[in-house]
């Protein structure tokens, strides 16, 4: 036995160590907090993680995550309103409903356009993307994409699928390389206000 | 006037404005394990024997500028050897606008970090602090060798005027990279092309605007200025065609896809520019000028330059001049330490001998740098 109780024990610093924002230290502190609480938070925790392991999947139709095939911006028809916000990655999806100033749906691109890392459009389902945009009649769709090269050149690939329908682009504000998540609220509503054509 | 009698801006006269280093501290730098200096602000000589350790100790000087320094080396290479442990340059600075702190070191086997003032900073933040320009023996063959080298020295002179020049340098590289290896890939999606064609177009106009301001303000400043060091006519020049306009690179990349896909690269763009110097006086090229002729030009185009951000930033920038005397003849090497005395530079020099820099007098801090037990002793002496 190590200083860090039996083997299990170990297995779940480690694992809770390899989080984002955790290192050793910190797991080893969360990790005897809920086994302290075992009533109040451990065993919770467990049942909350059993759930969404056994149901989390991507939404079928913009690739967010979900409980269901539909995630719950999908499913609801109020958000069909014709404006569809393209992203790179979940985080900033959630980052816009935080600052609840979109009441579109979503397209998560799952990353962005790079020949270099073998990322190509296929990979980013913008094929999907130019589906959605003729299924739900979409009249706007407006792009949240990092000011990299790589974001950047992601933004005009997608313009170019998209003859004839209007594409936006976050007004500057969203930092270089940086996600929408380092974001506030405000800067989001900012830059979403002042969105332009691209 | 004799050169002795140049008024000595030392410590106190203009110190206020001067843009200097105060402070250097050296840890494990190359052949130096731990060396403490303190600067006046007056140009700085080191002098020493063949391998002693001046050039490694400019060096440190040029890596308080972001990049990889005046020799180009990697991280790993800086680290003192045999111990590998990593290496660590602490400096204070002093300017217009102020003092600041700046440290920046390497872990083994890590990328170089960098702190300002305390706090973690990307190197390109030290570009807005220090001014640094240099001269090193290997640019002794800048005009005959590629023009790879030259390209870099034009940008270096548009950077040290607009820091951004480096990130649109950066921006076109990258997306230079991607369409190359689309190119390499065979790819023929049609709209990725044209999606990173606009990204490389537009910072390659920006890149090509840079140079030409940067060279707009090399021959305003060689023009106005009393120098004993000749003036150089520039211009861009491209070995297919020099494409400035963004518009224009876009449609020329558009066009040229086929011939770069059998190329495996691109064939126009600011990537294959290059920077032709003639003598003014004279009508040569100077790739045909003499050796100590090309020299002189170089120090006359970095002399240029100083002046030039002296103008913008109210400061002249640090110089770092690495065993430039020794390749001029006595009169023009009286004239450069004239000449870096009017810009009011902290120049560093390097020489083998003091005998080098004895028209520089008084209007110069001395170090001399040795080598005992391994390891560089640097000594601060009197003028000789
Ligand atoms: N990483 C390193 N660790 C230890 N020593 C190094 C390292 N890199 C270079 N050196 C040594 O530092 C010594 C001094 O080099 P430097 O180029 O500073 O000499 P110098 O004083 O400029 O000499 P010269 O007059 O010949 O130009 C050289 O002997 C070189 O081998
Ligand atoms: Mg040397
Ligand atoms: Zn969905």
């Amino acid at each position: 036995m190590s200083a860090e109780g039996d083997e299990a024990i170990q297995r779940l610093i480690a694992l809770m160590a390899r989080l984002p924002g955790l290192g050793p230290r910190s797991a080893r502190r969360a990790v005897l907090q809920l086994v302290k609480k075992k009533g109040a938070l451990l065993l919770p925790l467990a049942e909350a993680m059993r759930e969404v392991a056994e149901t989390a999947r991507e939404c079928v139709n913009c690739g967010n995550i979900a409980t269901r095939d539909l995630c719950e911006i999908c499913a609801d028809p109020k958000r069909r309103t014709g404006q569809i916000c393209v992203v790179e990655d979940v985080a900033d999806l959630w980052a816009m409903e935080r600052a609840q100033v979109f009441r579109g749906r979503y397209h998560v691109l799952g990353g962005t356009l790079s020949a270099l890392d073998a990322v190509g459009p296929e990979e980013l389902r913008i094929p999907r993307l130019v589906e959605r945009v003729r299924e739900e009649e979409a009249s706007e769709i407006i792009l949240a994409l990092a000011a990299t090269i790589d974001g950047q050149t992601t933004a005009h690939y997608i313009a170019d699928q998209l003859p004839g329908t209007s594409v936006t682009s976050l007004a500057q504000g969203v930092p270089v390389g940086g996600e929408l998540d380092y974001l506030d609220d405000g800067t989001i509503t900012a830059a979403l206000k002042a969105r332009r054509a691209l | 006037m004799t050169p002795g009698d140049q008024a000595d801006p030392g410590p106190d006269d203009r110190s206020g404005a001067r843009l200097r280093l105060e402070a250097l501290l050296l840890s494990h730098f190359r052949s130096h394990r731990r060396v403490r200096l303190s600067f006046d602000g007056r140009p700085v000589a080191l002098y020493g024997p063949n391998g002693a350790g001046k050039t490694n100790l400019i060096e440190a000087v040029s890596l308080l500028s972001p990049g990889r320094g005046m020799r180009r080396a990697s991280a790993e290479d800086l680290s003192r050897r045999p111990e590998g442990l990593g290496w660590k340059i602490a400096a204070g600075t002093a300017g217009p606008d102020g003092t600041h702190e700046i440290e920046t070191w390497a872990e083994p086997g890590q990328s170089r970090s960098v702190t300002l003032d305390g706090k973690a900073a990307p190197q390109v933040a030290l570009g807005r602090v220090l001014r640094v320009l240099w001269l090193v023996p290997s640019m002794d063959r800048l005009w005959i060798e590629g023009a790879e080298g030259r390209r870099r020295f034009i940008d270096r002179a548009a950077m040290s005027f607009d820091p951004a020049h480096a990130e649109v340098a950066l921006a076109y590289d990258k997306a230079m990279r991607e369409r190359n290896r689309l190119l390499k890939d065979m790819v023929r999606d049609a709209a990725w092309y044209a999606a990173l064609e606009g990204r490389m177009a537009q910072a390659g106009a920006a890149l090509e605007a840079g140079r030409a301001a940067a060279i707009a303000r090399l021959m305003a400043a060689q023009g106005a200025a009393e120098t004993a060091f000749p003036a150089a006519d520039l211009a861009l020049e491209h070995p297919e065609r020099l494409i400035e306009d963004e518009e224009a690179l876009r449609a020329a990349l558009a066009e040229g896809r086929p011939r770069d896909m059998a190329a495996g690269r691109a064939l126009v763009g600011p990537h294959r520019s290059d920077l032709r110097a003639v003598w003014r006086a004279k009508g040569v090229a100077a790739s045909d000028a003499s050796t100590g002729e090309q020299k002189a030009l170089l120090i006359s185009l970095i002399l240029a330059n100083a002046r030039a951000l002296a103008q913008d930033l109210g400061a002249a920038p640090i110089l770092l001049l690495d065993e430039v005397a020794a390749h001029l003849d006595a009169g023009r090497r009286a004239a450069l330490y004239d000449e870096i005395a009017a810009l009011g530079s902290q120049a560093f020099l390097t020489g083998t001998g003091a005998e080098l820099f004895d028209t520089l007098g008084a209007r110069a801090q001395y170090l001399e740098v040795t080598e005992a037990e391994g390891a560089s002793v640097v000594e601060e002496r009197p003028a000789p």
